[in-house]
C-alpha cells in the first residue's frame, strides 16, 4: 500500500528539516564566541541535502523519494577579525576572531526549516486521515 | 445473476490505487523541497489509471520461470513536471504551494473514490441480507 509510504518519506522529511534546525540554533548559540586564532574559531555549519536515490532503487520504485543529509559543512566564509588589544581573549599583535556566522541567514534559515517541518507533517496526518477513511470502507 | 465484485466495484479500485501513488510522489517532492538538484515529478493521472484498471482486468500469467514478464511497469506515467520558475538558483524545481493544493485535491478525491466504494458495498450488502444492516 502505498500511503504507508508517504509515512515513510515525510518522516525522511522532518528529520532532515530538524537537523537543519539543530545547525541552526548552534551556529546563532555560538555567533557570539570569540577566539584567540583562527583555528579554534567556530565556522557556521549547515547540512547538505540530496534526494535518497539509492535507497528508492533498492525498492520497487524511484519516483518517491526521501531526503538523505550527506553531511554537514562548515562554511569557508572568512572570519570576522578584529582588533582589539584590551579584549582578554586577544591573541599577541591584539586580535580577536569572531565566527563567521550570519545571524540574518541563520534567522531565514530557521523560519525556512521549521516551515518545511510543519508542511511534511501536515501531509503525514492527511495521509493519516485517507488510512482511516479507508480502514472505514463500507461501514 | 451472479454478483461479480470485480465489475460492480467499477474503476474505484484501481483510481484509490492510482490516487495511493500519486500522494507519495507529491510527498516526496515535498520532503525534497530544499534539495539542491531535486526535480519535481508529476503524475499522468489519465494514463496511470488506465494502466491501472488495465492491469486489474487482464494480466498475463507466468506459467514458467523462463517466460518474460508481460506486466505493464506502472512507472512510466510518472513524469518530471515542468517548472513555473525557470532558475531557483539551485537547481530546485519544487513550489510547495502547488504541490500542496495538490495534495489536498488529491486526498479529497481519494476520499471521494472511499465514499462511493462504500455506497457500492452498502448497496451489495443490502441486496444480500434485505435489511442493509
Amino acid at each position: 500500500m502505498s500511503l504507508f509510504n508517504v509515512f515513510d518519506i515525510t518522516a525522511t522529511g522532518m528529520s532532515a528539516q530538524s537537523m537543519r534546525l539543530n545547525t541552526t540554533a548552534s551556529n546563532i548559540a555560538n555567533a557570539d564566541s570569540i577566539s584567540s586564532s583562527v583555528d579554534e574559531t567556530y565556522r557556521a555549519r549547515h547540512p547538505v541535502f540530496a534526494a535518497a536515490m539509492q535507497k528508492a532503487a533498492a525498492g520497487q520504485n524511484e519516483s518517491a523519494v526521501g531526503v538523505d543529509v550527506l553531511g554537514i559543512v562548515e562554511s569557508s566564509k572568512p572570519l570576522n577579525i578584529e582588533y582589539s588589544p584590551e579584549h582578554p581573549m586577544a591573541d599577541q599583535e591584539g586580535y580577536i576572531y569572531k565566527p563567521n556566522v550570519n545571524v540574518i541567514e541563520e534567522m531565514t534559515n530557521m523560519i525556512s526549516a521549521s516551515r518545511s517541518y510543519q508542511t511534511n507533517v501536515q501531509l503525514a496526518e492527511s495521509a493519516k486521515n485517507m488510512l482511516n477513511k479507508t480502514l472505514q470502507l463500507g461501514k | 445473476m451472479a454478483i461479480s465484485l470485480d465489475k460492480a466495484f467499477g474503476l474505484h479500485p484501481a483510481g484509490i490505487e492510482v490516487r495511493s501513488k500519486r500522494a507519495e510522489i507529491i510527498a516526496s517532492n515535498i520532503a525534497n523541497a530544499d534539495t539542491p538538484g531535486y526535480k519535481a515529478r508529476g503524475m499522468d493521472f489519465q494514463k496511470a489509471l488506465a494502466q491501472a484498471s488495465q492491469h486489474q482486468q487482464s494480466g498475463m500469467k507466468r506459467t514458467h520461470e523462463k517466460h518474460f514478464d508481460v506486466r505493464i511497469e506502472s512507472n512510466n506515467s510518472v513524469d518530471f513536471r515542468v517548472p513555473n520558475q525557470a532558475d531557483t538558483g539551485d537547481g530546485n524545481t519544487v513550489d510547495v504551494q502547488l504541490e500542496r493544493n495538490l495534495y489536498l485535491n488529491n486526498s479529497m478525491e481519494y476520499q471521494a473514490s472511499v465514499q462511493f466504494l462504500t455506497g457500492k458495498i452498502k448497496a451489495l450488502r443490502k441486496a444480500i441480507t434485505g435489511t442493509g444492516q
